[in-house]
């Protein structure tokens, strides 16, 4: 099976070292993943939805589009690595490893169960998963020491890191933001998720983040901003990221919490809750142009 | 016995091992002359990260580190390492990788600055650890062989809790390091001394004494704290009855409770435990600071006259 199923609209996976997709084809791609997001944490009961649709269009392109990859082979001694440093994002990394063919679609429905591989935060048992995450600010410290080991070893593979906006209250990220700086990793690329919202209010309520561009220019760091859900501005973005350099890269993708169910954007609702009843199920579904 | 400095072992092993292993690495948070990780530093400045005071970058890098194939080994003091606890769990422990974490400045032999550096719990903290294995050595040849066999042997996380102060040497040139035994230092019928770290010296010392007395104490090193030697606690409860701990470490969560969790399952005998109480230590000369929380030699001598002076009461008693 190849992506060309997927196009007709099933649930297989991508298989293959590279794709080379049009924004059209990530569209339909990152409509089957959140259409997936939604089935595994209402079948689970439990999970955080949020934070995974407000990523999953990076995710997407990322996974199809930007990173040295090849799911038959996931020791490939070259690969980009991926770090979801926001841990609870596991439906959203689990989801688009499936649909890129690194296990099979049909497992994410063990999602937090018993028997299932696929714990509630990201796990490194999962194939495809690098690292294991979950609690908060420790994935840039681990993309870090993965850029500066690709240096020793003079390999040319990028990591690319997953942060949250409420993660960056967490001091171990700017003790790595420092060290990444000092080290002139290049090869470093953190995303940070800005949706604005974290678990218990908007970001700008718990703990006011100020001007994140200025604050990581500021700890000598290359940095853009674009739209996270507007593939072409996703493109332009990585698109600079890969520009040669001296410095790490952070990438401020502006998105929008709960992104395309409505019942779910903006709010710290759903950060962390499943659609609350089938209404709700279907509503989002729905919403979303689940097939 | 004469003394000799583990730290400095250390270093000297890292640089030696450096050497023809080149998947080592080394990070520090700015003690690295006080830790002796310095001299790897100089030696291989490629494969050494000083971190600066960041602990918990230090110990995520690590783990990065390790993912991708290296032999991540982390040192600062010992109290400084425990801020990233949590580090050391998620990043580290879960995911079961190569980060061989060295402390220094443990205990209360780090004298003169005090209570804040002096980590008396730190042994009962990363036990509690799944995955994580804990490691006491008492002298430079434990450090020298257990270095070998953590490079060689293995590729999961380790805790090896090393002190500032110089330590007397008391293995055998030819010692090996087993994970998981004791070693029998002085073999006796009456008692048992179950030691680690500096207090290894205090018991032979003491055991010396004890003898003058009429009582026969055998010395056992427990430097392996996890995976923990079972079966020799269970056979010396049963040949000897009596059993001291001796530790450099509070006797909450350390030696003393995980000897007396052992007996109590196995084989109940009474349990004296000497060491840190529920306090935190103080500025002083590190000897000073033994007789002051009661952990001297004199204090493990009096310990085990008193465990068969109690046994004597008793008999009359009843």
């Amino acid at each position: 099976m190849d992506w060309r199923d997927l196009q007709m609209g099933e649930y297989s996976g991508v298989t293959g070292k590279t794709t080379d997709f049009n924004d059209d084809t990530l569209l339909k791609i990152s409509k089957k993943a959140r259409e997936y997001i939604i089935r595994m944490v209402y079948e689970a009961k439990s999970g955080h939805p949020g934070g995974s649709l407000s990523i999953i269009d990076v995710l997407t392109y990322l996974y199809f589009n930007e990173m040295n990859i090849d799911p038959t082979d996931q020791n490939l001694a070259y690969r980009d690595r991926l770090i979801m440093s926001k841990g609870h994002a596991s439906p959203a990394l689990y989801t688009i490893l499936a649909l890129r063919g690194f296990f099979p679609v049909e497992l994410l429905m063990g999602f937090r169960k018993i028997n299932s591989k696929l714990e509630g935060h990201v796990h490194r048992g999962v194939p495809g998963v690098e690292t294991s995450t979950g609690s908060l600010g420790q994935g840039l410290g681990i993309g870090l020491g993965m850029a500066l080991a690709a240096k020793l070893d003079s390999k040319s593979y990028r990591v690319f890191v997953i942060l949250g906006d409420g993660e960056i209250e967490e001091g171990n990220i700017w003790e790595t933001m420092m060290a990444a700086s000092k080290y002139k990793t290049s090869n470093l690329i953190a995303i940070l998720d800005r949706n604005r919202v974290q678990l218990d209010d908007m970001t700008e309520n718990v703990m006011p983040m100020g001007d994140i561009s200025a604050k990581a220019a500021s700890f000598g760091w290359d940095v853009t901003e674009f739209n996270g859900h507007d593939f072409r501005d996703i493109r332009r973005a990585f698109a600079f990221a890969s520009q040669k350099r001296e410095k790490p890269v952070f990438l401020i993708a502006n998105t929008v919490k709960g992104k395309g169910v409505s019942y779910m954007e903006n709010t710290s609702k759903y950060h962390g809750s499943p659609p609350a009843n089938q209404e709700e199920f279907e509503k989002a579904l729905k919403e979303i142009g689940a097939t | 016995m004469s003394s000799e400095s583990l730290r400095e072992k250390y270093g000297e092993k890292l640089v030696a091992l450096g050497e023809s292993h080149k998947e080592i690495v080394v990070l520090d948070a700015d003690l690295s002359s006080s830790t002796r990780t310095g001299m790897f530093g100089k030696k291989f400045p490629e494969r050494f990260f000083n971190m600066g005071i960041s602990e918990q970058s230090m110990v995520t890098a690590a783990a990065g580190l390790a993912l991708s194939g290296k032999k991540a080994f982390v040192s600062t003091f010992a109290v400084f390492l425990t801020r990233t606890y949590e580090q050391i769990r998620q990043s580290v422990c879960y995911n079961n990788i190569d980060v061989k974490f060295v402390v220094t400045h443990s205990g209360i032999t780090v004298g003169e600055d005090g209570a804040t550096h002096q980590i008396i719990e730190d042994t009962g903290i990363m036990c509690g650890l799944p995955n994580m294995k804990v490691i006491v050595p008492a002298d430079t040849v434990e450090v020298s062989s257990l270095m070998d066999y953590l490079v060689e042997k293995t590729r999961t996380p380790y805790y090896v809790r090393l002190s500032r102060e110089k330590f007397p040497v008391v293995n055998q040139p030819d010692y090996k390091f087993i994970e998981g035994k004791n070693t029998v230092l002085r073999d006796g019928s009456d008692l048992t001394i179950f030691c680690n770290g500096s207090m290894v010296g205090h018991a032979l010392i003491a055991a010396e004494e004890l003898k003058h007395q009429a009582i026969d104490a055998a010395v056992i090193n427990v430097s392996s704290m996890k995976p923990f030697d079972r079966e020799n606690i269970i056979k010396y409860a049963k040949s000897t009855g009596h059993i001291l701990t001796a530790e450099e470490h509070s006797i909450y969560n350390g030696l003393g409770s995980r000897v007396a969790e052992v007996v109590s399952e196995e084989y109940p005998v009474s349990v004296v435990r000497i060491g840190m109480r529920d306090t935190f230590g103080k500025s002083g000369k590190s000897w000073e600071l033994f007789d002051y929380f009661h952990m001297g030699i004199k204090d493990i001598v009096d310990a085990g006259v008193k465990c068969f002076l109690e046994e004597d009461k008793y008999e009359t008693v009843s």
